[in-house]
């Protein structure tokens, strides 16, 4: 594909905390339509973003079941992604900082995620066309 | 490539983490053959000054025994090769214009930012 990137996004916020990650998704998923290849470093509270445990709850403030709630869920936006990208010939690589997700007992992730180091960050950033920090604040 | 790292916030969750997980990352890149230096800037320039006591942290039984210890840490990446630098204003405006700094830290005006970001292929803001 002609003009195709490989971009690097390292984010840091746990879910559910800010909407950082929302906007970090907005950004990948522009980049997964246009069929580029994503490199995700996820540190920290990121981790859990993935996580398979996540389980969507009703709303009873909302009067909705779980189901007609839809309530979000980070793991499947990871999943999307990844669909997406590779839908359109690009793809995902997403790393869990992996002695992050150790503290945090979440090593039960979505297909798709592999666990790494901070040098993966490094790699991965050496290997793209620009990289994007999401730090947390 | 050359990556200028800045870190900006300050003292999140380094009790937990018995670092600043910014400064640590640093060290790890590092280890794994990244060229990177450190721009420490605003809450963040505290750990450069020499001489902070972080232990005595205790719940019940339970005590901390290993504190962070961040002029440790940023001395560490010193020893590295990593060149630390350090905003004067961010310095001045907390009263830390004149405490004692980690050995081999540069302190830089705010408007010499812009050439230190110039000299870097990449500047990741944390």
């Amino acid at each position: 594909m002609a003009g195709k990137k490989t971009l690097t996004f390292a984010l840091m916020d746990a879910p559910y905390e800010s909407a950082r990650t929302t906007t970090a998704f907005r950004l990948m998923d522009i980049a997964a339509r246009r069929g580029y290849d994503i490199r995700v470093f996820a540190y920290e509270g990121a981790v859990c973003v993935p996580f398979a445990q996540q389980t969507a709850h009703p709303n009873a403030l909302h009067g909705r079941d779980a189901e007609e709630e839809n309530h979000p869920l980070p793991k499947d936006w990871v999943a999307a992604l990844m669909t997406e990208a590779e839908s359109n010939g690009g793809s995902v690589d997403w790393v869990n900082c992996g002695l992050c997700v150790d503290e945090r007992g979440v090593a039960d992730a979505i297909e798709g995620v592999r666990r790494g180091t901070p040098g993966d960050l490094w790699s991965m950033a050496g290997e793209s066309d620009n990289t994007l920090i999401m730090g947390t604040r | 490539m050359k990556v200028l790292q800045v870190i900006e916030s300050a003292y999140r969750a380094t009790q937990e983490e018995q670092d600043d997980t910014i400064v640590w990352i640093s060290h790890a890149m590092k280890g794994a053959g990244a060229d990177l230096n450190v721009l420490l800037r605003g809450n963040a320039v505290n750990y450069a000054v020499d001489g902070q006591d972080a232990s005595g942290l205790a719940f019940s039984a339970w005590k901390q025994t290993q504190p962070p210890n961040m002029a440790r840490d940023v001395a560490g990446l010193v020893d590295k090769g990593v060149e630390i630098y350090i905003t004067e204003e961010d310095l001045a405006e907390r009263g830390l214009g004149g405490a004692g700094l980690v050995a081999g830290v540069k302190p830089v005006p705010r408007a010499g930012v812009p050439a230190l970001f110039a000299a870097h292929d990449q500047v990741w803001h944390w």
